[in-house]
């Protein structure tokens, strides 16, 4: 089961040692505020965290060194319905975690349950980077959805999205995921009803719309650079999925046309006597060569290309990320100009040539009251803005430190994975050679092999 | 080169040059080659007036010859050298055809390039192209050279030694009415009656060997061009690579090495499809042998033909005669039915007939027994040199197919190195 996991290929411990070290002071300097999480977390919404309990959690579950939950997705089983034909995937969680009921649960899933999965989640944390989903539909290359390699392609990248959360320790911690992982399909349809409703999140998308036209004022220098580099690597991922698709193309049209090569020695060995044997072994090697392409291009398709892939849809996700983060600062920002603005009517007030309080006298009112009054309702609205503006600020502060602490984990995690596919890329091209040169240098001996057979024939005759 | 060396050779080759298979002496020693040395050292452009007065550039080629004396050491001869054009080559194999019909004479290398796997080596001017033709035109002198009766030619002989006044000597031979109706006898089209079955098996032989490697020659420049392709779209890789190490600080030079790495197994497929023309270049001669090898076989096709019509001719004189002997009228000639008609001839008049058919008759033995002779020296001859032509092929076809695998064997090679140096700066990322 942990083999299916580390499948990444890079040593799970390490990782969130590193990624300790980071975000130890992160963390304190957030739980000293002593607010509740405001990004909604739905765990810990009316519980406030003390500092100590959640770090001590935090260390106990790095320096432990061991995971504690394990999933896999295998088993994709096609469903009919009168309206729809869809594919289930079955989940298999298996963790030591006290929160969960039992140490072992199995359910199916279909791609529109991992699909809600990573919108609550990604709404819950908008600032973690999010390990990303295998797309809707290709577009290109395939005809049918439900094609054995479209399948298993898509399996695999979802395995990876789920191992990828269970990992992770504050998403893995998620109680959408818990539900996820462990409802019925009843109870998961029910529990995705009562999430924000349809309105709340045309509001969010409205309010996301409308902060992105404002823009954001003095983004922080480590997310400028984020940017940047986000910006970058996505083109660079896009580049290497473009080349190795095309390499694989290139590939498979030579095996193409490999594959009569062969058969024309055989074929030429017909008219043959004394050249028989070297024109099939000829053939025979290139059926070798044949083989061992139709290996390599293997290994490429369902390795290479596909890890490529995931990360050129995990640059848009980081994207993504770091337009939420920037919204939430802009909410902030845009709260304190509001603040800003009260304050400076309060300040007005006091300045008694205020049109209003001479209209007041003329009106007959008490100036002195109205202005009270004036002053006081301000005062109570400037008081409930400062709350709101701490809360943002706070807000702000814990998008992005818990952005800061992720971006390492995901560099991370990305040098594992990139590594990981090309070093085994490289492994796979020095065997497809190997596998060649063994067979021709085997003919080759043959051959000498004859030769000197012939040679001593030639002499004893 | 005033010594000729013609004589002597001829008298020496010709006692055994029978070519028997399983003879362990190699046949450049009997033949010569023994006595000279010859090689197509350079190529040259030119330009210069051709027959219609305009303006042409041409290819030359450097004969070099260098007498080579087998009993003395220390010889050191100067080579004597002179240039041909492509055309001289081909006139020349075109007065041995013609003047040794049985023989199965070597094949020139492509006038212009078939068989391409790349739209750039199309070009008759490239100087890949012109490099393979300068060792083509190479292997066909050495190869006329060391067979036991084509060495032995003067005109031949004079090709590479004489610059001047060798196309007049070569016209005077006369060779060129009889090349045209050699070639319109091959074209011909005639039923014979009793073949020899191995001249039958060959021609069909030849026929499935010219198909057989003009499939593969097709199939090996078609998997040549994709595996050109392959090779080549990896250098996008060193490219992006490179581009990608700028914003990696951990990859950055893993990945740029790597990425180097790519470039250079980019770059090698150019070299190792150079060679493997050599080895289409191989392939080629023998489809091209292939066509001179249905040459000989419709040669006695004709010869066979213009027996069994002399024959024929003859049977049919002798009917006639028999007829006129007996009076009775077997075949029907006009003759017969004029005689019917207008009454029968005089007792002269038959005398005179016969006379004549007598003659006939015996001009017809005298034919049939020339052309019987022709058609079996002609059979021993060119059987001959199909056996010498075996054991060449076999020979040359086999160790062709070694070095294919060597080749083969050094691009697995460089392939393993470049991957293996590869994963390492993968590995360092």
């Amino acid at each position: 089961m942990s083999s299916d996991l580390t499948a990444a290929g890079f040593p799970t411990p390490a990782l969130t040692e590193e990624m300790l070290e980071l975000d130890e002071d992160d963390d304190l300097e957030v739980f000293s505020k002593d607010v509740t999480l405001t990004d909604g977390s739905s765990v810990s919404a009316s519980l406030p965290t003390s500092p100590s309990s959640m770090t001590n959690q935090y260390r106990f579950e790095e320096e432990s060194d061991t995971r504690d939950i394990f999933v896999t997705v295998d088993n994709p089983e096609s469903h009919v319905t009168a309206l729809e034909t869809f594919i289930t995937y079955r989940v298999v969680t298996k963790t030591t975690r006290s929160d969960f009921d039992s140490c072992e649960f199995e359910v199916r899933r279909r791609y529109q349950d991992f699909l809600w999965l990573r919108d609550r989640v990604e709404e819950t944390h908008p600032t973690l980077i999010v390990h990303p989903l295998p797309e809707k539909f290709v577009m290109k290359g395939m005809v049918e959805r439900f094609n054995d390699d479209f399948i298993e392609t898509r399996r695999k990248a979802l395995h990876k999205f789920l191992c990828r959360i269970a990992e992770h320790s504050i998403l893995s911690c998620n109680a959408d995921f818990k539900i996820f992982l462990t409802a019925q399909a009843w109870e998961l349809t029910s529990h995705k009803k009562q999430g924000p409703g349809l309105l709340s999140r045309m509001g969010d998308t409205v309010r996301a719309v409308a902060a992105s036209v404002r823009g954001v004022k003095n983004r922080p220098e480590e997310f400028v650079a984020m940017q940047e580099y986000v910006d970058t690597f996505s083109q660079r991922m896009s580049s290497l999925d473009k080349v190795t698709q095309r390499i694989a193309k290139e590939i498979k049209e030579y095996l193409d046309d490999l594959k009569h090569y062969g058969p024309t020695y055989v074929l030429w060995s017909g008219s043959e006597e004394e050249l028989v044997e070297p024109l099939k072994g000829v053939a025979s090697c290139i059926d070798t060569c044949c083989q061992a392409t139709e290996e390599q291009l293997s290994q490429m398709s369902n390795n290479l290309v596909p890890l490529l892939h995931e990360y050129v849809l995990c640059s848009d996700a980081i994207k993504a990320v770091l337009r939420r983060r920037d919204n939430i600062q802009t909410d902030y920002e845009a709260k304190c100009d509001i603040l800003v603005s009260k304050q400076a009517d309060r300040e007005a007030l006091t300045n008694t040539e205020d049109l209003s309080i001479v209209l007041g006298r003329l009106l007959g009112k008490v100036p002195e009251e109205a202005r009270q009054q004036q002053e006081q309702r301000l005062h109570g609205q400037i008081e409930e803005l400062k709350g709101e503006v701490e809360k943002l600020e706070d807000r702000v502060e814990c998008a992005n430190s818990a952005l800061k602490g992720d971006w390492e984990r995901w560099q991370s995690n990305m040098r594992g994975d990139v590594k990981a596919a090309f070093v085994s890329t490289a492994e796979k091209n020095v065997d497809y050679y190997e596998k060649c040169l063994a067979a021709w240098e085997s003919f080759l001996t043959s051959m000498n092999a004859d030769q000197s057979v012939e040679k001593s024939a030639g002499l004893t005759s | 080169m005033a010594d000729s060396g013609g004589p002597e050779t001829a008298q020496l080759s010709s006692n055994d040059s029978k070519g028997e298979v399983g003879d362990v002496i190699p046949e450049e020693a009997r033949s010569l080659l023994r006595k000279m040395e010859i090689s197509v050292a350079e190529v040259e452009k030119r330009t210069g007036k051709n027959a219609v007065n305009m303006l042409e550039t041409y290819t030359v080629y450097l004969i070099e010859t260098r007498r080579v004396d087998s009993s003395a050491e220390n010889q050191n001869f100067s080579p004597d050298s002179l240039w041909r054009r492509y055309s001289e080559f081909e006139l020349l194999r075109n007065y041995l055809l013609v003047t040794y019909p049985f023989v199965i004479v070597p094949p020139l290398p492509e006038k212009r390039a078939e068989f391409v796997w790349h739209k750039l080596s199309a070009d008759n001017m490239d100087p890949d192209f012109v490099e393979r033709r300068r060792i083509g035109l190479e292997n066909f002198l050495l190869r006329v050279a060391s067979h036991p009766i084509l060495s032995n030619d003067k005109i031949f002989y004079d090709f590479l030694t004489e610059e001047n006044g060798w196309k007049e000597a070569v016209m005077e031979t006369g060779f060129q009415p009889k090349a045209d109706s050699r070639l319109k006898a091959l074209n011909a089209t005639f039923r014979v009656k009793n073949p020899d079955k191995r001249f039958t098996e060959l021609k069909h032989y030849s026929d499935e060997l010219q198909s057989v490697t003009s499939q593969l020659l097709r199939v090996r420049a078609r998997v040549a061009d994709r595996l050109y392709g392959v090779y080549k779209v990896h250098g996008n890789y060193g490219r992006v690579f490179s581009e990608w190490s700028a914003i990696e600080r951990e990859m950055g030079d893993g990945l740029q090495s790597a990425g180097h790495h790519m470039d250079a197994y980019a770059a090698s497929i150019d070299d190792i499809l150079e060679e493997e023309e050599n080895y289409a270049d191989q392939l080629k001669e023998y489809l091209f042998y292939a066509e001179a090898l249905k040459a000989v076989c419709r040669k006695h096709e004709l010869l066979q033909y213009e027996l069994e019509t002399a024959a024929q001719d003859l049977m049919s004189k002798k009917q006639q005669r028999e007829e006129l002997v007996s009076g009775t009228v077997r075949t029907f000639s006009l003759k017969g039915m004029t005689s019917k008609l207008f009454g029968q001839e005089t007792p002269e008049q038959r005398e005179a007939k016969m006379r004549v058919l007598e003659e006939q008759i015996q001009e017809g033995e005298e034919l049939v027994q020339e052309k019987k002779t022709e058609c079996d020296e002609y059979v021993r001859n060119a059987w001959s040199d199909m056996e010498r032509f075996k054991v060449q092929k076999d020979r040359d076809l086999r160790e062709a197919m070694i070095s294919y695998a060597v080749m083969q064997i050094s691009l697995c090679k460089k392939g393993i190195q470049v991957w293996t140096n590869a994963k390492e700066c993968f590995s360092k990322m």
